[in-house]
């Protein structure tokens, strides 16, 4: 390996945001997930403010942001963290005196609170940080006092959100999508390893070209195959942040001319479609519980760089169809309701044993159940 | 087992040569690792394979015993490998480590700390998902255990990405020389906890660390300790369902063309074999798939947490 080689390596792996690189804001400790690129121009709406990123480039994933008033209106800050362990003691002291109160005297109504929207808006221009915001309104709140802590620390939670709000820097990795448990088994399976060659269909927009891609690091090939002549979006491998020695490895091909005959000529291959592929057997189907994955993009200008999914290059064509490719997988959106996505896996599976054409077949289904237990 | 090499790149077709590692397969349930050796036989209820009759043959063939009996040669994956290694403990499958390894957010390059090694299950899979430049440091305080796992990453060709450490993690924790090098740390140990100060040490800033243990109640010490220095704490269990297919016959009413029954057919209009073979079974049966059994039961809970990052 060359040493050029593995600086790109660390380069796909680093730790600290750069001008142009994709991230996952995640606000309010995961009430909305944003994916943006990091630009100068770039900005985040939060309620009904609009912050600019600038403040994030350089620095490391996993950084947490508050607003605070800068020279120009309100501005993401960088929290130093060490105040947020001793709050977090703070909160436990309070938790051993608070078995005698409960709500039973709490009247709903709104005259709970003395702070008016103006006041609030008020110590906004003199310069009031959210967090101070947060404090007033817990101070003129008549009822506070008399909250569990457990109610008064979702009230505080509450405010904060909308006044405070919380900004973390996470890194686009595969697994922040979907059906993460069926996609880690895929990739398994498929033995997804560094110069593999993997061709994929993939019916769920890029998700499942981009974990393969992630996977590769930088080597061997993704090929998104199709059947007509419109290769199925992927566009959203854009969000993984992958830099040009990724995307180079990500490429597509109709199936027509990988199913052709290596002599033919391309362009009378639309023909040949359906014949058989000279793909490896190994085969892993699943379909996505929800083929859209919730992810909000934030536009800004895209820099020059390699773009994933061009065509394959007549080179790599020719050395999979006199070797192959190392595994096959194909992902689609689950159409229907239960039944109608396991009817063709089990064709699939019919036909590869009926015609003898597989081995080791199986049609398994992950099952994530999460547990919540962190809070004692 | 791994490609680490991209001259033998995987996809290129491969023939089996005398050293090798193979998986001999009779059924999906009775799998076996076996190193081909020129002089060497094979002997089994088929009767006897001369390991001769395999070299140059390529990878995922079929070969006979000298009763015609047959098995099926299988290039190793870490899948298989799981499969066929020697239990000296408890073991982590398939659907634990898939999602372990897609959770540490490993990529090529990564560095990962392990705790303990136990029969190197895991840590093959691991160290798939780290090459070629990445590395896995596994330690278990077993002096046998991590002998044996040693010689098991020298079979399957991994031992210049793993290295095994003979050490106690709980009382001593990670050696210090692998201070802040860490992008992810796994643990299956006893009382995990004890190792979470030194693990935290060991990441990088935001790196991830796993933790896999059977009872809630370790989860819950762990968590605690997790909560001073980690963020974004997560508790999953991850069950395996598997399915069966049936060819089973349909009633009549429902033979008529058209039905998603005779759609396995369809493949086979174009050649005239196949359409003899949609002639035996057009339109009369289905295919279904049914849950085999019981859903893999309880295995363990696996917490993750991540490097809080002080600014
Ligand atoms: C269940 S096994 C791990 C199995 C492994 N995850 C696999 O998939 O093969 C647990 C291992 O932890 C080791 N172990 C227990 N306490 C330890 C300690 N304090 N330090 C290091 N290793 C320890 C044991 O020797 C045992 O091999």
């Amino acid at each position: 390996m060359s040493t050029l080689e593995q600086e790109n390596h660390s380069n796909e792996n680093r730790r600290i945001t750069w001008e142009g690189c994709s991230v996952l804001l995640d606000i309010n400790d995961g009430d909305r997930l944003v994916f943006s690129r990091l630009t100068a121009g770039s900005i985040v709406k939060i309620g009904n403010k609009n912050y600019p990123l600038q403040p994030l480039i350089g620095c490391p994933f996993g950084s947490l942001f508050q607003v605070e008033n800068g020279a120009n209106g309100p501005c993401l800050s960088r929290v130093i963290s060490t105040a947020e362990v001793s709050n977090d003691e703070d909160k436990k002291e309070c938790d051993l005196k608070d078995e005698s109160r409960d709500n039973r005297a709490l009247i709903d109504n709104n005259t709970a609170q003395t702070l008016t929207g103006d006041d609030i808006e008020g110590m906004r221009r003199q310069g009031a940080s959210g967090n101070e915001i947060v404090e007033a309104l817990i101070a003129n709140s008549a009822t506070f006092e008399n909250k569990t802590s457990f109610s008064q620390e979702k009230y505080r939670l509450k405010k904060q959100k909308k006044y405070a709000p919380k900004v973390l820097l996470r890194r686009p990795f595969a697994r922040r999508f979907l059906r993460v448990d069926t996609l880690s088994l895929l990739l398994s399976f498929a033995n997804v390893t560094a110069h593999s060659d993997v061709l994929v269909v993939d019916m769920i927009g890029g998700i499942l070209t981009g974990a393969v891609a992630e996977r590769l690091g930088g080597t061997g090939y993704v090929c998104n195959t199709y059947r007509g002549d419109s290769p199925s979006s992927i566009e959203i491998v854009r969000i993984f942040n992958f830099g040009d020695e990724i995307n180079k490895r990500i490429v597509r091909l109709p199936l027509a001319d990988l199913s052709a005959p290596p002599n033919a000529d391309s362009k009378d291959m639309e023909l040949l479609q359906a014949s058989g592929s000279p793909v490896s057997m190994e085969e892993t189907t699943v379909s996505s519980k929800d083929g859209r994955p919730t992810t909000e993009t934030v536009a800004s200008k895209v820099h020059k760089a390699a773009k994933p999914g061009e065509k394959a290059s007549e080179d790599a064509i020719k050395l999979w169809k006199e070797n192959g490719f190392s595994s096959l997988i194909i992902a689609a959106p689950e159409v229907d309701a239960w039944g109608i996505v396991k009817e063709p896996l089990a064709t699939c599976m019919h036909n590869l044993q009926v015609e003898k054409m597989a081995i080791g077949l199986q049609i398994t289904e992950p099952w994530l159940r999460e547990y919540q237990c962190n809070l004692m | 087992m791994l490609p680490t090499d991209p001259t033998k790149k995987l996809s290129f077709k491969r023939n089996i040569s005398d050293g090798d590692l193979v998986i001999v397969y009779e059924k999906h349930d009775n799998m076996k690792a076996v190193k081909v050796c020129e002089k060497s036989v094979l002997e089994n209820r088929f009767g006897i394979f001369k390991h001769a009759d395999w070299i140059g043959k390529p990878y995922g063939c079929k070969v006979s015993s000298h009763k015609g009996g047959f098995v099926y040669l299988l290039a190793p994956t870490p899948e298989l490998w799981t499969l066929v290694l020697s239990h000296r403990t408890q073991i982590l499958y398939i659907a634990d480590i898939s999602f372990v390894v897609m959770y540490l957010e490993l990529i090529p390059g990564c560095v990962v700390l392990e705790s303990g090694t136990g029969s190197g299950s895991l840590t093959t899979s691991l160290s798939r998902a780290i090459a070629p430049t990445g590395h896995v440091h596994t330690f278990d305080f077993h002096e046998q255990r991590a002998a044996a796992a040693r010689e098991d990453f020298e079979r399957t060709g991994l031992s210049s990405l793993v290295t095994v450490g003979v050490r106690d993690i709980q009382g001593e924790g990670f050696p210090k020389d692998l201070t802040g090098l860490a992008d992810a740390v796994f643990l299956d140990l006893p009382q995990p906890w004890l190792a979470i100060g030194s693990a935290g040490e060991m990441l990088k800033p935001d790196g991830v660390l796993c933790s896999f243990s059977p009872c809630i109640e370790q989860v819950q010490r762990s968590s605690e300790t997790l909560a001073s220095n980690f963020t974004d704490i997560r508790t999953f269990e991850v069950l395996l369902r598997t399915y069966e297919v049936r060819e089973g016959k349909m009633d009549h009413c429902q033979t008529e063309g058209g039905t998603p029954g005779s759609r396995p057919c369809k493949r086979k209009h174009r050649t005239s074999e196949g359409s003899q073979w949609e002639q035996e079974h057009s339109g009369s049966s289905i295919v279904m798939a049914r849950p085999s059994g019981e859903a893999k039961g309880h295995t363990g809970y696996l917490t993750f947490a991540r490097l809080r990052c002080v600014a």
